[in-house]
């Protein structure tokens, strides 16, 4: 630093470190590949040595082409953003978002027609399903949440995202989880457990990873330049903390050996489904909830340019969501052998659980007070809008089927299977989309290719939506009140079989409503390799959109 | 002031953020989950439910592997159309063995809780090799590959230990004779199966998928689907002594 012609060149704690760690990882991986008991463990080791190789070379590469002071945390006195790894996430989130939805396609087609089974292993539909979930919930909503939580914290705290390499580590460690998770699944790796199928190796891995995000994101906030924590951030810090903390909690497990993909969880019976579905739940609450709710709370009065409705609703939400929704696990486990007193608990905080979520809904959608008019010429504004307006409507219907008495007719249909898509395609997919419609034009300092074209996605996606989740409803119930039906003489009316032949249309009207998703969700990537691949704006995007104070 | 302004505490420090989430989140979980552990009347007292076989444990491996908890659930709920159509309903003493639980969340497929014994052998191969061949209507997949994909079971031994570390009854006995037990169940008429049959009561033992001259992975599955559901005599079980 004294020479200021020639400053010294030297390596820093982190990249020595992170690079001897990976190198380490490596040979490790190699021993276990070389030790493993099943073929398809030995190829994740070879991943494992592969991607361990692959970061030592990179963080030596980027030490010789990095110039030797560290990047300034200002220019001019203006934050110097670290928006690459947000750029990284975002269009990871748009490629994982295209395969989940079409293995979503798929795996409906092959409900509604089983020879797409195709008698291979690998396609069928039980290793096919953990795939299409993870890849829509924990690949494209963890990469959209990943990607708008470093944009945001930056923005709202006015400073640059902590950390060197770190930022990179958790975009690159996390997609490549996503990796190892979902060519698990086809090989069948799986500790069957719904939402956290990954066996104990992943689970390790991501819980470094996570660590990594929550530390990252911890420190941007400590380093904010703004007085008050925006609360946007109280939901993002909410989502990472209690996934860390629900991660854990199900995922504690014994490995059979270290060359052995299996594990056997310390949990088990009555106690370890209370726990998966304390877990199960929450990833709804807090990773598809929490997390979406704070791009609610940035991109919402951004794109309208007002401000959030309330700042007391704000604070009531958030306490309230918190609070409640960890107890609401228990409802998935309706008549079922675990204790009536935790069922009880369950079904009366569901029902409880709806106050906070209008709450929240109230605020999302107030926010538009004296901007209503933009709902008829912005297309993207009005895709996050539906958003909360359909996060109003699964969380209404959630608390309904929460009463045990609905519940007796609509557990294990397809009534469930069509309420979590009313939340997962309406709310979470579209407060999504709207999130990267405002990204890309913004990482990239460019404007979107085409407004029309948004219109059109919402449009064709939305008809798609509604029929996916009329034909879920009529299945369920119909399913439901066929299994109970009786005749005059008191036996039941109908075999299974003849209920699930019953189901056909309707899964075909699914499979048609998917493609429909599907196709729009396609528009959006036309238009966004449009936007990208256009000329730069003359002003820049950061300059015409300041930070939500 | 009003008690607005007191939330500024939670917007200026970070750290208190973090803890007052912390402890938001930590209070239904703790109230849920903990009791289960220490309240006697969460598992009912009931004779006959032993720790898996280890061909059964091979074949509820292999249940977890192809993901059939996606479509089948194992669990009957205490409703008078669900106890006529799978038998009595589930106990939580049934599954305190399952590591981990397979109650499922869906009913693509029927319920299996009480499958075992319900058919045969053969319908079991015939279905598990092509399922539209003994139910025309169905929509699962065929898992051919099953009876033609030996088990392996050279580390069985090992998933015995880490569940008798966890806790399960498997005795030093149990953990020194896997092999000798995986080929004893899987073999019609084998002279091994007495000692097979005095470590684990009722186990049934016999070549489950019509092949003897190997044991496949069909077999392990097999195995498991019969015993589902088998151990309880629930003519001998008062639900009344268990009353929760």
């Amino acid at each position: 630093m004294a020479n200021a012609l020639a400053p010294q060149k030297t390596m820093t704690l982190g990249e020595g470190g992170l690079a001897l760690a990976f190198a380490a990882l490596a040979l490790l991986s190699i021993v276990v590949a070389a030790k493993a008991y099943t073929p398809e463990y030995a190829f994740h080791a070879y991943l494992f040595t592969a991607a361990s190789i692959a970061a030592v070379f990179a963080i030596i590469n980027r030490y010789y082409d990095r110039p030797a002071q560290p990047t300034p945390l200002t220019i001019d006195g203006k934050p110097n953003y670290n928006m690459a790894p947000v750029k990284f996430a975002t269009v990871a989130a748009v490629i994982w978002g295209i395969a989940g939805f079409t293995v979503g396609l798929y795996i409906a087609c092959e409900l509604a027609f089983p020879f797409f089974n195709l008698d291979l292993p690998w396609i069928t539909f039980g290793r096919l399903r953990p795939l299409h979930t993870s890849a829509v919930i924990f690949a494209f909503g963890g990469n959209v949440l990943i990607a708008t939580s470093l944009y945001v914290v930056q923005r709202t705290c006015r400073a640059r995202l902590v950390g060197d390499l770190s930022p990179w580590f958790v975009v690159l460690g996390y997609n490549f989880f996503i990796v190892i998770a979902g060519t698990g699944y086809l090989l069948g790796i799986t500790q069957s457990k719904e939402y956290a199928e990954p066996e104990w190796y992943a689970d390790l891995w991501l819980t470094v990873v996570w660590v990594v995000y929550f530390l990252i994101f911890l420190g941007t906030i400590m380093r904010r330049t703004e007085p008050h924590i925006y609360v946007a951030n109280w939901f993002y810090l909410a989502f990472i903390l209690t996934i860390a903390v629900l991660h854990l909690g199900n995922n504690a497990a014994v490995p059979v050996s270290l060359f052995s993909p299996k594990s056997y969880i310390v949990w088990s019976g009555v106690q370890d489904a209370m726990v998966q579905w304390w877990y199960g739940h929450n990833a709804v609450g807090f990773f598809l909830t929490a997390g979406f709710l704070a791009i609610m709370y940035y991109f919402i009065p951004k794109r309208c340019n007002r401000p959030v409705y309330s700042y007391r609703l704000s604070i009531i939400h958030f306490w309230a969501l918190i609070f409640l929704y960890i107890w609401a696990g228990p409802h998935h486990l309706h008549y079922t052998a675990l204790p009536d007193w935790a069922q009880t608990l369950g079904m009366t905080f569901s029902i409880m659980l709806w106050m906070p979520s209008w709450g929240g809904m109230i605020n999302g959608i107030m926010t538009l007070s004296g901007a209503w008019d933009k709902l008829r010429t912005d297309p993207v504004l009005r895709m996050m809008v539906v958003s909360v307006a359909f996060y109003g409507m699964s969380t209404f219907e959630g608390p309904m089927m929460s009463v045990k008495i609905v519940n007796s007719l609509s557990h294990y249909t397809d009534w469930t299977i069509g309420h979590v898509h009313s939340g997962a395609l309406g709310w979470v997919g579209y407060i999504s989309f709207g999130a990267i419609y405002c990204l890309v034009p913004w990482l990239w300092n460019r404007p979107l290719y085409s407004l029309k074209l948004v219109n059109w996605h919402f449009w064709i996606s939305t008809i798609g939506i509604v029929l996916y989740i009329t034909a879920m409803w009529v299945s369920g119930i119909l399913q439901g009140l066929m299994w109970r039906a009786y005749t005059n003489l008191g036996f039941l009316e109908y075999s299974f079989v003849e209920t699930v032949e019953a189901m056909h249309p309707f899964y075909v009207i699914r499979a048609l409503g998917g493609l429909l998703f599907l196709a729009g969700a396609l528009l959006m990537v036309w238009n966004l390799w449009k936007t990208v691949n256009s000329a730069e704006s003359a002003v820049p995007a950061s300059l015409a959109l300041a930070p939500a104070e | 002031m009003s008690l607005w302004s007191k939330h500024a505490i939670f917007e200026k420090n970070s750290i208190v953020l973090v803890i007052g989430i912390l402890i938001m989140i930590a209070i239904g979980g703790l109230v849920e989950i903990v009791p289960l552990f220490y309240l006697k009347n969460t598992i009912e007292k009931v004779d006959g439910v032993r720790p898996y076989t280890p061909l059964e444990l091979a074949g509820r491996n292999i249940y977890v592997r192809e993901g059939c908890y996606l479509c089948h659930s194992q669990m009957i709920r205490p409703l008078r159309d669900e106890v006529e159509r799978y038998g009595h309903y589930s106990l939580a003493v049934e599954s305190m063995y399952d590591r981990p639980f397979q109650w499922g969340s869906k009913r693509t497929g029927p319920d299996l809780a009480r499958v075992g014994g319900k058919y045969s052998d053969n319908w079991h191969r015939d279905h598990l090799r092509d399922p539209r061949s003994v139910v025309p209507g169905s929509v699962m997949p065929s898992y051919s590959w099953l009876e033609q994909t030996e088990l392996d079971y050279r580390h069985v031994a090992q998933d015995l230990k880490v569940q008798a570390l966890l806790g399960v009854p498997y005795t030093p006995d149990m953990i020194a004779n896997v092999e000798v037990d995986v080929v004893a169940q899987a073999t019609t008429d084998s002279p091994a199966a007495a000692d097979l049959i005095k470590r684990y009561p009722k186990a049934q033992a016999r070549d489950f998928d019509g092949d003897p001259s190997r044991i496949s992975e069909a077999d392990a599955l097999i195995a498991y689907l019969q015993m589902l559901g088998t151990q309880v005599d629930f003519k001998l079980y008062d639900d009344k002594a268990n009353i929760r």
